[in-house]
């Protein structure tokens, strides 16, 4: 479209930094089949799991959906029900596993 | 964002064109105008008000007298179960609709919504969820497990409560409805949430993209404030009930297990969905009719509202608050000592912000000029009885006195003075105000007083004494009663009340139909109020400004009309002293959105899907494939429609 | 002053008060409220993984993890694919877009070949939706997903066939950027999903 899209536009990356982005995905998935399949420790394995997985997570929201190069709007909107929910359903799955006298047989 | 084609629009397609009625029943099928819509939503909001209405009076001529047999248990438990339904899916949530969708753009000064189609399609859906909710009428029954329908309740079938009387004593056939009322309970609401979530993406995005140049967020009217908190909590609480009730869904037609204890579910993890929802909802009714409130008291005071900043925070507040209260709902099913007292104290919270907007209304009428229209005393009416209601809300998060109130009519006298103390006072303060913008009349002030004091003991009389047959053990839900509890008087005058409130809502429909003829014309600014939507014509035309209005200020208008003289006083200016030139012909050179087939037509496929899962085998999935291509097909249609005229 | 100011009246201006694109700020809204839906899923999964209701030979032991992180990455990939295709139309290069519209697209196809694939696999070794809570959540969320994935596919070929009549050009890259934001979604949904549900070790972490 016009000149403000053009601008917005204006400092996203290029392909080839997409496709290492894309390798950088492969390879981080990859590793965390081999933890899932090499036995680690489940002390071990499932803090690098949920590393590996917030940052398969931001490389995707950041350069993909291109959040780090667009208006703080988008950011906030995202974010805004992103932390909602973490909130919410943290809270949701510990009253319904921990607190007092859960039904849960 | 269409492709538009370049051939002419007569070449193309013929099923692709544009409605061209202006006039006539198809010029309101195929609106996109956020008026018309607006109009609309009201009008479908006050059926299902009446609905709801006459389902409460069943209800109260049953319990007018002990072990009384105007209605079955099982009538009783759909009607009680509809009226909530009702009232909450399909007047609350729309009642607020219908004023966002009229007013709002006209406050921030926009021409419509952000996506006019999208609009019309939420009010399609709305309705389309609606008959599907009744069309239970001819299916076996209503819905008959409360509004909040809890599990195991609505997903077991035991012995079955419902298949001695409707079944005839058959279990499988008593299964069977049981069954049809609970996926007309997910699937209706799972329509309306579609509906409902629709429309807030399009207030959201009108609200921070198409105000008026000048128009900050710090300047909109605090009703638009309200309407973007609103937003926000619909399109977050929206989700959660939309998945519970899938889940549902699944439970009770395929056998899915997600609340049913008898294969390891817990029933539980509803209660939280559910309330999850249910208390963002309370929000969600209540500050629709905060923001027309605090639009109606400056303009009656003749003063600015007392503390905008603080009142557009503590609707912020209320609205982040909302999410950590939920299971004060639940204190009595054994959460534990922990989480009982966290919610509790989350609950007496968010006391804070709504007591900061009550002393805020107060504040600006403090010494303010009040002209009590009905209007005002609407409004006003709307604040005590709210703090009413607001005061026993504190009482039920001190948990052990709320293990005494839950589940008796104690809770039911509450909540009725927030929502209909609340919000009915404060959406009928709002009909009073806008009813000259929207019409070009006013209403009958005679009858609009008679209307506001009627309502006012009618009202009181039925909940104000629901408190008391609480508090003396009558618990809600119960279809009769036996004599000699100390209820049978207090039931019989609450009855009485509930016929003066009816008695009332036909003197306001009666106010509302004859003043359309023959109500005093009213001309732009009948108030002399303070923001934009005043500026325009009575009815506004369809592009609501010949010129946008360039903002400068809080109550703008109110700038507008006013200076300030040499002594600091703001003094009245002659009228035009701040015009606007207008330099096009509007109706020509303003485009506005096409009026189009398709949103309703999308609307209709929704309830084909749902009514598919009442049969099973093939006939379900015709029926499933029928829905959903009348629903894509008509996405489709919509996404590559032309403009109705091109080439300018 | 005569701005248009309503989105679908406007090929000419966008003159929004925060500069940016209506069905943009939209689409990023509802990703918000997306986060929402999925949230509740997974969650009703991490409740009940441990809920086999008195079948514990029906329990995440089932999963084929080696296919399931083909078809993961098979997703994954397709993500790139989008981001590419978007990027060649934002440069003008129809062709460019073509070929990597359509392998997103089909992509996509594989990813929910081998779902239903996954699904049969498992109903024929006893793991149905009423078998236990386990079962249930996890087939009502992988569905939910499977779902957004089709209508996302179905978005990505018309994309594809709108380019192919020349309906769809560089002047209308917002829109193939919007659906991307949406594909984009549905694919991080997918790398919580695995992880949280295929990956984590849960003899050892269960009960």
């Amino acid at each position: 479209m016009s000149d403000a899209d053009d601008l917005e536009h204006a400092d996203h990356p290029d392909s080839s930094q997409y496709i290492v982005i894309g390798i950088i995905l492969a390879v981080f998935t990859a590793i965390e089949v081999a933890i899932s399949f090499a036995a680690v420790p489940g002390e071990i394995a499932v803090p690098a799991l949920i590393i590996l997985t917030v940052l398969k997570f931001l490389l995707v929201v950041m350069w993909f959906m291109h959040l780090r190069f667009d208006s703080g709007w988008f950011r906030r909107l995202f974010v805004f029900g992103l932390g909602v929910a973490l909130a919410i359903y943290a809270a949701t799955i510990s009253l319904m596993l921990y607190a007092g006298a859960a039904t849960q047989a | 964002m269409n492709a538009v084609p370049a051939e002419s629009p007569r070449s193309s397609l013929k099923i692709l064109q544009r409605p061209k009625a202006e006039t006539g029943l198809w010029s309101w099928i195929t609106t996109t105008d956020h008026k018309k819509i607006g109009v609309m939503y009201f009008l479908a909001t006050m059926v299902f008000f009446v609905i709801a209405g006459v389902e409460a009076l069943l209800l109260r001529i049953q319990l007018a007298v002990p072990e009384n047999d105007f209605l079955s248990p099982d009538v009783y438990n759909q009607l009680y179960t509809m009226h909530g339904i009702t009232m909450v899916f399909f007047v609350g949530i729309p009642l607020g609709a219908s004023f966002f969708n009229y007013i709002m753009p006209l406050q921030i000064g926009a021409r419509d919504v952000a996506f006019p189609r999208l609009n019309a399609f939420s009010f399609w859906v709305f309705c389309a969820a609606g008959i599907f909710m009744y069309s239970g009428v001819l299916l076996g029954g209503l819905p008959n497990g409360g509004w909040f329908n809890y599990a195991p309740l609505s997903t077991t079938v035991g012995p079955d409560v419902s298949g001695y009387t409707v079944g005839g004593g058959s279990a499988e056939l008593g299964t069977q409805v049981h069954m049809g009322r609970m996926l007309l309970y997910s699937i209706g609401l799972q329509i309306a949430g579609i509906a409902t979530l629709a429309s807030a993406i399009n207030f959201i995005v009108t609200i921070l993209n198409l105000r008026a140049p000048g128009m900050t967020l710090m300047r909109m009217p605090i009703f638009v404030w309200m309407t973007l908190v609103v937003a926000f909590l619909l399109l977050f609480a929206i989700p959660v009930i939309g998945i519970a009730l899938w889940q549902l869904m699944f439970d009770v037609r395929f056998g899915a297990n997600f609340f049913n204890p008898a294969a390891g579910g817990d029933p539980v993890l509803w209660q939280h969905m559910f309330w999850l929802f249910g208390h963002p909802e309370v929000y969600i009714l209540i500050l629709p009719a905060f923001g027309i409130i605090s639009e109606i008291i400056p303009t009656f005071s003749r003063k600015p509202i007392f503390g905008y900043t603080a009142m557009v925070f503590a609707g912020v507040a209320i609205g982040f608050l909302g999410w950590g209260v939920w299971a004060h709902h639940m204190f009595a099913v054994g959460m534990g000592p922990v989480a009982n007292t966290a919610f509790a104290l989350t609950t007496m919270f968010i006391a804070v912000p709504t007591g900061v907007k009550i002393f805020n209304w107060i504040g600006t009428m403090w010494g303010g000029k009040l002209r009590l229209t009905t209007a005002m005393l609407f409004a006003v009416g709307a604040v005590a009885m709210f703090t009413i209601g607001g005061l026993s809300g504190v009482t039920h998060s001190v948990v052990p006195s709320n293990y005494q109130q839950t589940d008796s009519y104690y809770v039911v006298a509450h909540f009725h003075y927030v929502l209909f103390g609340g919000l009915v006072f404060g959406a009928l303060g709002g009909v009073y105000y806008w009813y000259p913008k929207v019409t070009g009349r006013l209403m009958n002030e005679t009858l609009g007083r008679t209307n506001f004091w009627t309502l006012m003991l009618g009202f009181n009389l039925t909940f104000g004494l629901m408190h008391f047959v609480g508090l003396w053990g009558m618990p809600r839900r119960i279809d009769t009663y036996a004599a000699g509890f100390g209820w049978d008087l207090l039931n019989l005058i609450i009855t009485v009340g509930a016929f003066i409130i009816a008695g009332s809502v036909l003197l306001l429909i009666i106010n509302m139909a004859s003043s359309l003829r023959r109500g005093q014309i009213a001309g732009d600014d009948p108030w002399d109020a303070r923001t934009i939507e005043w500026m325009t014509s009575s009815p506004p035309a369809h592009y609501n400004f010949k010129e946008v209005p360039q903002i400068s200020a809080r109550d703008e208008l109110w700038h507008r009309k006013h200076a300030v003289s040499e002594q600091g006083d703001y003094v009245r200016v002659p009228a035009g002293g701040a015009g606007t030139v207008v330099i096009h012909d509007p109706d020509t050179d303003i485009h506005m959105p096409d009026p189009s087939f398709y949103p309703a037509l999308a609307a209709v496929g929704m309830p084909i899907m749902g009514w598919a899962l009442f049969t099973s085998g093939t006939g379900m999935i015709v029926l499933l494939a029928v829905g959903c291509v009348i629903t894509v097909g008509a996405l489709f249609a919509w996404a590559f429609e032309p403009m109705a005229e091109e080439g300018h | 002053m005569a701005e248009v100011t309503t989105a679908e009246a406007s090929e000419e201006a966008h003159a929004t008060s925060l500069g940016l694109s209506n069905e943009k700020l939209a689409m990023w809204t509802l990703l918000g409220s997306e986060c929402l839906f999925f949230g509740a899923l997974i969650s009703a999964y991490l409740i009940y993984y441990t809920n086999y209701n008195g079948q514990p030979e029906i329990s995440p032991a089932l999963f084929d993890i080696p296919f399931t992180s083909v078809s993961t990455f098979v997703l994954l990939m397709s993500s790139l694919g989008m981001v590419l295709a978007l990027s060649a139309i934002q440069r003008g290069d129809d062709r460019g877009f073509r070929i990597w519209i359509l392998a997103t697209a089909i992509m996509g196809s594989v990813f929910l070949s081998g779902q239903i694939y996954e699904f049969t696999v498992f109903v024929n070794e006893g793991m149905r939706l009423d078998t236990s809570p386990f079962t249930s959540s996890f087939y009502v969320m992988t569905g939910f997903h499977g779902i957004h994935v089709t209508v996302g596919v179905l978005m990505l070929i018309t994309l594809w066939a709108r380019s192919m009549t020349g309906k769809l050009t560089s002047e209308h890259s917002d829109v193939v950027e919007n659906i991307g934001l949406y594909w984009h979604f549905v694919d991080i949904v997918w790398i919580v999903i695995f992880t949280a549900v295929y990956l984590v070790p849960y003899e050892q972490v269960g009960a």
